[in-house]
């Protein structure tokens, strides 16, 4: 079986439906990114995998023990970092042995070590998400579900986030995060895409790309006199500054109208790679859209 | 350009600890300014002295053309300001949210009225008036904070971490709203994580350990800091392509690798013959070098 296997899940809150129908098969030593804007139902798939709330309908099977970071703060502030991992330690009920010998390993694979007497409210975002992701992987978890751990944290932290995820994936462990940064979507082996409880779409990062069937443009000019003749374009479906160019989705079939157009204002064009964030804003479109 | 913030030799310290050390910088009215750093940088400290929430320990700063070393407390009323925690009234409606922020700005009755209609135009919060502010999605409430920071038509707004856990939809959207702000005149000064949204500004000023270590439009500072090409490798192991590529950074990315050969001049096709005669028959494609390959080379963790 795959490490994590959840299969039609199905939740409500009140009236509301949070998540309507999500199946995820992550393998072991795979990373999956679950993709989507803000209640979408990213947190609810994820509590549910986690057997932190009960599905309505649907079922969740893992293949060996379980660790969660959730997006929330998870730690005790005023608590050493050596107090919290040895909280944990309790929790999971290690022996003192195997205790010792992991967060050793942990503090030296998220550099903590030099900080392990500080309080956890005083550590700065990045060791505090690298400090609950440490707690979260002190019983050697299987499955690791991580909810936004890198939300409000800086590039060089979150690098370093991502390095330690691939050691651990390079273990054998089966990961899914879920995320609102379209570039980390772009480092998982496969993505999936939640949209209103449903996802929308799945795959791996270059096949979707590969799929994606608006073609994009980089064009060069005056970039607010651009941004003008853009925003009323019905065709122009997204455009975004890439240094002293703009990046543009135009909709298929559309786009030798728009670079003529774009030609007579002075402007000048040339192909540029689809970004994932263009393939996600397209399907979400094209969902809405849908009757 | 007429500044409106201009920066001489700023300083902030605590104790034995320089949060910012001897920084100077202009921003033009009007410019989209942006301000980057790794957490602890000194970018929060900055802005807290130009808001005049904090006093400098040395150095001169004004900002809308108030000293704000000297005169701290007058300049709140030329500048906005807006946090990643924006600080909005949940139980109230988004009318009462702006009421309450424009009675604190000394804007009351029918001037109040006036500038509640004009920022829900300008922010596209058109019929939201009687909407609770708990029950609006983030990237909605995350444009009334704004709205709630420009009621009192400020010079200079700055934005700290706006758009930290908000989807790719509402930053697009928060975005195009910046940037025609600016147009209208107003100065964007903005702390970001996200290096995506570092190019949207004009400028950007990268912060290291307190001190102002790159300062150019997002392009200049690609070609300054980050030269040379990246290409996306697909097919092969870091390990296998390193060999095969001598001082190559080499990075997982996804199923694929991130490749930045040494050789700055090598193109897709030397690299791939490269891999060949390594017998990795890899698919090799240029790739975009981003800022945030700039901001890694410049706070110094990738060489």
């Amino acid at each position: 079986m795959s490490a994590i296997e959840a299969t039609h899940l199905r939740r409500r809150f009140g009236e509301r439906v949070a998540v309507r129908d999500v199946t995820l098969r992550v393998e072991a030593g795979e990373i999956y990114g679950l993709i989507g804007p803000d209640g979408a139902g990213k947190t609810t798939t994820l509590r549910m995998i986690a057997d932190l709330l009960e599905p309505e309908a649907g079922e969740v099977r893992l293949d060996g023990a379980l660790g969660y970071m959730p997006q929330q703060y998870s730690l005790y502030g005023d608590l050493s970092v050596a107090e919290n991992l040895a909280f944990f330690r309790e929790m999971y009920g290690l022996s003192r042995d195997a205790f010792r010998a992991r967060r050793d390993r942990l503090l030296a694979l998220t550099r903590l070590a030099a900080f392990r007497d500080r309080r956890a409210q005083a550590l700065s975002g990045g060791m505090y998400k690298k400090l609950a992701l440490a707690c979260a992987l002190l019983h050697e978890p299987k499955v690791l579900l991580l909810d936004e751990p890198t939300t409000g944290v800086d590039p060089v932290s979150r690098r370093e986030l991502w390095d330690l995820l691939h050691e651990f994936l390079a273990e054998g462990m089966a990961i899914v995060i879920a995320t609102p940064y379209m570039d980390e979507a772009a480092r998982c082996h496969r993505a999936g895409m939640l949209d209103r409880g449903v996802l929308l779409v799945e795959g791996a990062p270059s096949e979707l790309l590969a799929a994606f069937r608006h073609p994009v443009l980089a064009v060069r000019g005056d970039r607010d006199a651009l941004e003008d003749l853009l925003a009323g374009d019905e065709d122009v479906l997204a455009y975004t500054p890439a240094g002293a160019r703009l990046r543009i989705v135009v909709r298929d079939g559309r786009e030798r109208d728009d670079v003529a157009r774009l030609e007579r204002a002075g402007a000048r064009t040339e192909p540029a790679m689809a970004s994932f964030e263009d393939v996600f804003l397209a399907r979400m479109r094209d969902a809405r859209s849908a009757p | 350009m007429s500044a409106a913030i201009r920066v001489r030799g700023l300083e902030r310290r605590f104790g034995d600890f320089v949060a910012v050390n001897d920084v100077s910088f202009e921003v033009g009215a009007g410019e989209i300014f942006g301000y980057l750093g790794a957490n602890g940088a000194g970018k929060s400290t900055t802005i807290r002295m130009l808001c005049g929430l904090l006093a400098a320990t040395a150095g001169a700063a004004e900002v809308a053309g108030v000293d704000v070393v000297h005169r701290p407390a007058d300049v709140r009323r030329a500048i906005g300001y807006m946090s990643q925690r924006f600080s909005l009234y949940l139980d109230l409606t988004v009318d009462e949210n702006l009421a309450f922020f424009g009675g604190a700005y000394g804007i009351f009755g029918a001037r109040l009225r006036a500038r509640r209609e004009a920022v829900a135009a300008e922010l596209d919060l058109g019929a939201l008036g009687a909407e609770l502010t708990g029950s609006l999605a983030g990237g909605v409430r995350q444009r009334l904070a704004l709205a709630c920071a420009i009621l009192h038509e400020p010079r200079v707004v700055f934005l700290d971490e706006p758009t930290a856990g908000v989807d790719p939809e509402a930053r697009r959207t928060f975005w195009r709203l910046i940037r025609r702000l600016a147009r209208a005149g107003s100065t964007i000064f903005v702390t970001t994580h996200y290096m995506d949204e570092a190019e949207y500004c004009d400028r950007v000023g990268l912060m290291v350990d307190g001190r102002l270590a790159a300062l150019d439009t997002p392009s200049g500072l690609k070609r300054e800091l980050a030269p040379g090409r990246m290409f996306e490798v697909h097919g092969a192991r870091a390990a296998e392509v390193a060999a095969a590529l001598p001082g190559a950074t080499v990075e997982p990315f996804g199923a694929s690798l991130h490749v930045r050969p040494a050789d700055t001049s090598a193109d897709a096709a030397t690299l791939r013959e490269a891999l060949a005669r390594r017998g990795l028959a890899a698919s090799v494609a240029e790739t975009d070098v981003t800022l945030e390959d700039v901001f890694l080379r410049v706070v110094g963790r990738t060489p």
